[in-house]
């Protein structure tokens, strides 16, 4: 009996020293904006985590926008509203799919590489070498990964979203009939740029700080073993699609429910 | 220094295709425009029943949109609706004291919007003043009962 309570409350105090490590470790990081000198630095990490993500984000998007053009017609056209096609197909990606399908995919794709590339260099004692020669590895290593992410996730989801009004538009208008002009005149009547648009980015901007910080933050603070790295990349994928899922519940609930 | 120009020629792009997408997003998916905010002029019009009138609705005459609901609210005087339009610039001093107000639904479940009729009235509204002549919205269950209840006493 005294071991489980023993246990919970270790537990609890690892749980919460974890989560002040992770909040000490991202204002240590964020710290390092992109300078004069570590400007190649961030650099090399937007080709990375940025343009490198673009060809699956681009794809996804434009499946899910083809989706989303013939779900939404085979549904709409039994009301004879197909007019209104654009519009679903527009609201649905900005708010909702293009930010977190984007996260997901970027966690993915990115973070995943992430932890396992700061986990190797702490395995092989890379991080200690950096201090021992008086170069801060949370300036050099993490501070251009982070910022990176932070720049990458909101680009990535404008194109996820141009890409899946496309597609919407190449199943609806093109192959399944639907009148071209009420296609984008009923989009743009209900799309609004603040409420919609730039909701949408704030999102992904929210979801972008999480995903590295998690994938970063997994890499910087695992076991340095090999069973380590496996089981902290891992952790980065499952945790930042938890996270990026309920924190798009909350703030859904903040922009568009009646709470704000 | 080959691979770091290509290096920075792809993010180069990355972050103008980012760029380009969203003025795509604002231009042609929520169709803003660059104008600067027109100058408008506000009339009121109390409803017996908005129906699903909302703010941000469109004011229309002869289909043509003009302006925009920009308030709705209670009148607690004469406990009806309070609807208040901010209206295109140019039709200042165009709409006779006359006119007419009524809210209309574009196609059969579509959404709804204010329609104004002008009237012969030599003296025009200005800046502020009240639309007195208004027509409610239609409201499918009224039309349903009203029909039933003809029905029975007939």
């Amino acid at each position: 009996m005294i071991h489980h309570i023993v246990a919970l409350g270790r537990g609890t105090l690892e749980t919460v020293s974890a989560l002040g490590r992770a909040v000490i470790f991202l204002v240590q990081a964020a710290w390092g904006v992109p300078s004069r000198e570590g400007w190649h630095l961030w650099l090399r990490q937007m080709h990375f985590i940025g343009v490198m993500s673009l060809a699956i984000v681009l794809v996804s998007g434009l499946f899910i926008g083809m989706v989303l053009g013939l779900q939404g017609f085979t549904i709409l056209v039994d009301f004879g509203a197909e007019d209104a096609l654009g519009q679903m197909v527009a609201l649905s990606l900005l708010r909702e799919l293009a930010p977190v399908v984007a996260a997901l995919l970027f966690a993915g794709r990115a973070g995943s590489a992430l932890t396992a590339e700061i986990g190797l260099m702490k395995a092989t004692e890379q991080l200690t070498s950096m201090e021992m020669i008086g170069v801060d590895p949370l300036r050099r290593i993490v501070a251009p990964r982070l910022w990176a992410g932070f720049v990458s996730m909101p680009l990535l989801t404008v194109g996820f979203s141009v890409v899946g009004i496309w597609g919407g538009y190449l199943v609806g208008v093109q192959w399944l009939g639907v009148f071209d002009g009420s296609y984008w005149s009923n989009m743009q009547s209900s799309v609004a740029f603040v409420d919609d648009i730039l909701n949408g980015m704030l999102k992904s901007v929210v979801f972008g700080l999480v995903v590295t910080w998690i994938a970063v933050f997994q890499g910087y603070d695992l076991v340095p073993t090999s069973e380590g790295i496996s089981r902290a990349t891992t952790r980065t994928v499952v945790y930042s699609s938890l996270a990026v899922l309920g924190l798009d519940f909350v703030l859904t609930a903040l922009m568009f429910g009646e709470l704000g | 220094m080959k691979r770091s120009k290509m290096m920075e020629l792809g993010v180069g792009l990355f972050v103008l295709a980012g760029i380009l997408g969203m003025v795509f997003l604002g231009l042609r998916v929520s169709g803003v425009g660059f104008g600067v905010p027109q100058d408008t002029f506000t009339l009121q019009a109390n409803f017996a029943n908005i129906g699903g009138l909302k703010s941000g609705s469109r004011v229309a005459m002869a289909g043509v949109t003009v302006g925009r609901v920009s308030d709705v609210s209670l009148d607690t005087e004469w406990l009806d609706a309070r609807v208040t339009m901010e209206l295109d610039d140019s039709l200042e001093g165009k709409i006779s004291r006359d006119s007419t107000a009524s809210i209309l639904t574009s196609g059969l479940l579509g959404e709804q919007y204010v329609g104004l009729s002008v009237g012969g009235d030599p003296e025009m509204l200005e800046d502020g003043d009240t639309i007195r002549d208004t027509q409610q919205a239609l409201v499918l269950e009224q039309l349903i009962q009203q029909f039933v209840s003809n029905m029975t006493s007939e």
